[in-house]
């Protein structure tokens, strides 16, 4: 009798698995963890491969840009370029990697923050920025060659959104002060 | 002409160069060109205006001064 039951529970087990197995299986798979396609290796954060980045982009930077221009990126931080729309009057300050800053040439009054960005799509990883140096050189060429088209991209904000008025007011001094001395300079 | 790409944490990187009058290396820089503008890069061209410097975007190879020195690809601008 026992040896009956006993068949008869291993010929039940064998068409359960038979019957059931394929979709108990794949209702399994459905709830365990799912195992993501291998990405490229993105590398951590590397000061000296950031630091020889930024060397090269600042050659190229320096070799497309003026020298006067340059040397305010390497002494002062940031790029100063004249608007050319309209009667002009304005300018802009370029920072790495904050809004560009249209300012008020005669008065030195901050106009507008202009937030703009250069995300590589391309990269596996977009979230990688630029070096400080190309940053400021994508944003002078294409001001330089498509002003308009430039800003028309941007969002625009009121001054102090991004960019401490104070420190860009210290920043316009600190220009005034530095295109003095070029000045003093070169007499 | 060298055709160079800004890239995010290795600065400017060589993409191609050659001199667009021999026709072997003008076909590879316009094909490396176009590769470009299709990875969605813009493309600007550098220029010297006496003293004063000046940047031309292009969309086409064709655009491109014969003798002009450099094309720097970078990434298109969106609002941040």
């Amino acid at each position: 009798m026992s040896v009956f039951l006993a068949i008869s529970l291993v010929v039940l087990a064998v068409l359960a698995i038979v019957g059931f197995g394929p979709s108990a299986a794949e209702r399994l798979r459905r709830h365990l963890p799912k195992r993501r396609p291998p990405r490229e290796r993105i590398p951590a954060y590397d000061p000296g491969r950031e630091r020889r980045a930024e060397a090269r982009a600042r050659e190229l930077l320096r070799s497309v840009v003026s020298e006067d221009e340059y040397r305010m990126y390497v002494e002062l931080g940031f790029i100063a370029v004249e608007g050319s729309e309209g009667d002009g009057g304005y300018g802009y300050l370029l920072y790495p990697h904050r809004p560009i800053l249209a300012f008020d040439t005669r008065t030195g009054q901050l106009l507008s923050e202009y937030c703009v960005v250069f995300p590589d799509r391309s990269e596996p990883e977009p979230s990688q920025r630029l070096p400080d140096a190309d940053d400021v050189l994508a944003k002078w060429m294409s001001l330089r060659a498509g002003e308009r088209e430039l800003i028309s991209v941007a969002n625009m904000h009121v001054p102090g959104r991004q960019v401490d008025p104070g420190q860009a007011g210290r920043d316009l001094i600190r220009l005034r002060e530095w295109r003095a001395r070029r000045v003093v300079r070169a007499a | 002409m060298k055709l160079v790409r800004m890239k995010p944490g290795h600065g400017d990187v060589l993409l191609a160069e050659g001199d667009p009058e021999v026709s072997e290396d003008e076909e590879r820089l316009i094909a490396e060109f176009r590769r470009q503008l299709e990875l969605g890069m813009w493309a600007a061209v550098p220029t010297t205006e006496g003293a004063r410097r000046e940047a031309t975007m292009v969309r086409d190879f064709a655009d491109v001064p014969r003798d002009a020195e450099r094309v720097v690809f970078f990434p298109p601008a969106a609002g941040g």
